[in-house]
C-alpha cells in the first residue's frame, strides 16, 4: 500500500452521553479485497496448492472472510479448500471472570488429523483467542500444521502467537477499536469531553 | 440469572436464548471427544432426596462434559437418615465450596427454600407436583429440532397431570414459546382447577389424537395405584393409552414423547414406543445438552457485561 494517501483527518462526530467518537478509515473495499487476495495467493504458495488445506474462520469476524478467501481460492485453484467456523468460547482463558456466551455453533468439516488448518479471524490482538482456538482445535483431531490468517494485526500481544498471513500491519492504541468489514476497516476512538481539556479540571484530584 | 427453580415466569426471550444455546452443546455432544474445559475448577453437587437414577446421570455427564467437578450427595446412606435437617445438609454442601446444588426433593417449593439459604446456584431436578424445568428446556429443544420452532404447534399431554411436575413445567415452556396445549385425562387425573392455565382440555383422547402435532404422554404413576384414581390400569390403558390402533390415527407429521421410566403396555403400547415417531431417545439425549447449557448459564463467569459486549470493545481480542 505504498504510496496511499496519509490518513484523513480524524473527524469527531457528535458528542453521545459526553462522549466523543473518532472513526478514521484506513481500509477501502478495494483495499480489503486486494488484501485478501494477496493472503489467498500466500496460502496457496506456502502450502504448494491446497492439499489438505482447511480453512475455519473463528466466529464472528473470521467466519466471512474464511469464505472470502475461500471464494477467492477457488478463482485459481483446481479444487477451492473446504470451510469450517469455530467459536471458541467455551476454550476462553477468561471465562470465569465474565459471561461469555457462543455467538454460533461450531462446524467443522470432518476430522482435522493430518490436515492443514489455516485459522482465520479478522483482528489479531492480544492473542487469547487464537490460543483458546488451538485449544478447540485439539477436539477436532490432531491437524499436520496449524496456520494463522488475520485481516488486521493490531499488536499488543499477550502471548506468544504470530500470525503466518497478514492483510495489514496496524498500529493502534490499546484503547482503540477496529472495525472490520469487507467493505473496509476503521479505527474507532471514544474519548470524553474531558479528555481534550487541562486533565487537572476533572475529579481526578481527589486522589 | 442464578437460579434455575422452575419455568412459570420465564420469558419467551429467556427461554430462547437456553435454547440457541443448547445448540452450541449438541454439537460438542456429537462430537468424537464429547468435553470442554468451560467450568473447569468449578465443582457441581447433585442432592436427591427422591431416587432418579436418570436425571442425575445426566445432570453429572452435562457436568463432566463441561470440564466441571461432580459429588454425589446420596440421601439414603447419609446424615439426613440420622436426622438432619435439609439446611444443616445444605449449608454443609456449601461449606465444601460447591458451586452449584442439583436437587430433587418430594416436597414442592424446596428448591426455592435452598436458593434463599445458600449462596451458590440452586437447580432445580424437580420437586413435588411443581415443577422439573430443565425437564421442560429438553423437551422443548426436542421438539424445536423436530420441527424447527413451537409456534404454532398443538400439543396434547396426557395422563396424571395432577401428580406430575413434568406437566406443570411443560405447559408453561410449550405455551410461552408459542404452542397449544390440551391437557387429556379423567377427571381424578387433574388438578382441582385449572384457572390461570393456558390450557384446554378434554377426556376424550381420540376425538384429539388427529388434531394435534405432538403427544405427550405422562408417565401412570403406578405407586398412586392405591389412590383409586382410575379404576383399574387396564381401564386406563383402554381409554388413555396410546395403543397401536390410536398410534395410526395420528397425523403424518406428529410424533410421542414420553419423560421415560416408560410404562410399556400402560400409558404407551410396546409397539409405539419402538417408532420412529417416538423421540424417547433423543429426549435423553437433548437432556444433557439441555443441562449443559444450564450449567453454562449459570456457572460460567460473573454477572455483568457479555461477552459480545466486551469482545466488541476489545477490537474482538
Amino acid at each position: 500500500m505504498a504510496g496511499a494517501p496519509e490518513h484523513p483527518p480524524r473527524n469527531p462526530t457528535p458528542p453521545d452521553r459526553g462522549l466523543f467518537s473518532a472513526r478514521t478509515r484506513v481500509m477501502e473495499a478495494g483495499d480489503v479485497a486486494r488484501a485478501l487476495r494477496r493472503m489467498a495467493h500466500e496460502i496457496a504458495e506456502r502450502n504448494h496448492g491446497l492439499e489438505g488445506v482447511v480453512l475455519v474462520g473463528l466466529v464472528t469476524g473470521g467466519v466471512l472472510l474464511a469464505e472470502q478467501l475461500a471464494l477467492v481460492l477457488s478463482e485459481f485453484e483446481p479444487s477451492p479448500p473446504p470451510v469450517g467456523r469455530l467459536d471458541v468460547s467455551f476454550y476462553r482463558d477468561d471465562i470465569s471472570l465474565r459471561r461469555v456466551l457462543p455467538h454460533a455453533v461450531t462446524e467443522i468439516p470432518g476430522d482435522l488429523t493430518d490436515r492443514v488448518v489455516v485459522l482465520v479471524d479478522d483482528v489479531l490482538f492480544t492473542g487469547r483467542t487464537v490460543r483458546a482456538a488451538l485449544d478447540a482445535l485439539n477436539d477436532h483431531g490432531r491437524p499436520r500444521a496449524v496456520q494463522l490468517a488475520v485481516l488486521v494485526d493490531r499488536g499488543h500481544r499477550e502471548l506468544p502467537i504470530r500470525p503466518d498471513y497478514v492483510g495489514k500491519n496496524l498500529p493502534t492504541r490499546r484503547d482503540e477499536d477496529v472495525k472490520v468489514g469487507l467493505d473496509g476497516v476503521e479505527i474507532l476512538r471514544q474519548f470524553s469531553a474531558n479528555d481534550a481539556a487541562d486533565p487537572g479540571s476533572s475529579e481526578s484530584g481527589a486522589s | 440469572m442464578k437460579h434455575l427453580l422452575g419455568i412459570a415466569g420465564m420469558s419467551r426471550e429467556s427461554l430462547d436464548e437456553l435454547l440457541v444455546l443448547t445448540d452450541s452443546f449438541a454439537e460438542i455432544n456429537a462430537r468424537a471427544i464429547p468435553k470442554v474445559p468451560a467450568l473447569r475448577g468449578k465443582t457441581v453437587a447433585t442432592l436427591f432426596f427422591e431416587d432418579s437414577t436418570r436425571t442425575r446421570l445426566s445432570f453429572e455427564t452435562a457436568a463432566k462434559r463441561l470440564s466441571a467437578d461432580t459429588l454425589s450427595f446420596s440421601v439414603s446412606s447419609s446424615s439426613v437418615k440420622k436426622g438432619e435437617s435439609l439446611r444443616d445438609t445444605a449449608l454443609t454442601l456449601e461449606a465444601m465450596r460447591i458451586d452449584a446444588v442439583v436437587v430433587r426433593h418430594g416436597s414442592s417449593g424446596a428448591p426455592w427454600q435452598l436458593a434463599r439459604w445458600l449462596d451458590c446456584s440452586v437447580l432445580n431436578a424437580g420437586d413435588g407436583w411443581h415443577e422439573h424445568p430443565t425437564q421442560a428446556l429438553l423437551d422443548a429443544f426436542t421438539l424445536r429440532q423436530r420441527f424447527g420452532s413451537l409456534d404454532g404447534l398443538r400439543v396434547a399431554i396426557v395422563g396424571d397431570i395432577k401428580h406430575s411436575r413434568v406437566a406443570r413445567s411443560n405447559v408453561w415452556a410449550f405455551t410461552a414459546l408459542g404452542a397449544e396445549v390440551v391437557l387429556v385425562a379423567p377427571r381424578t387425573l387433574l388438578p382441582p382447577s385449572l384457572e390461570g392455565w393456558p390450557v384446554q382440555m378434554s377426556e376424550d383422547l381420540d376425538a384429539v389424537l388427529p388434531t394435534v402435532d405432538v403427544v405427550y404422554l405422562l408417565r401412570m404413576q403406578l405407586e398412586r395405584q392405591n389412590e383409586a384414581l382410575v379404576p383399574t390400569l387396564r381401564e386406563y390403558t383402554a381409554r388413555f393409552g396410546l395403543t397401536v390402533d390410536r398410534a395410526a390415527r395420528l397425523a403424518d407429521r406428529a410424533v410421542v414423547l414420553h419423560p421415560g421410566p416408560m410404562n410399556r403396555g400402560v400409558e404407551i403400547a410396546p409397539e409405539v414406543a419402538d417408532l420412529e415417531r417416538c423421540l424417547v431417545l433423543d429426549q435423553v439425549a437433548n437432556g444433557v445438552s439441555v443441562r449443559m447449557a444450564v450449567l453454562f448459564k449459570l456457572l460460567a463467569g460473573a454477572d455483568g457485561s457479555t461477552a459480545s459486549e466486551e469482545l466488541d470493545r476489545a477490537g474482538n481480542g
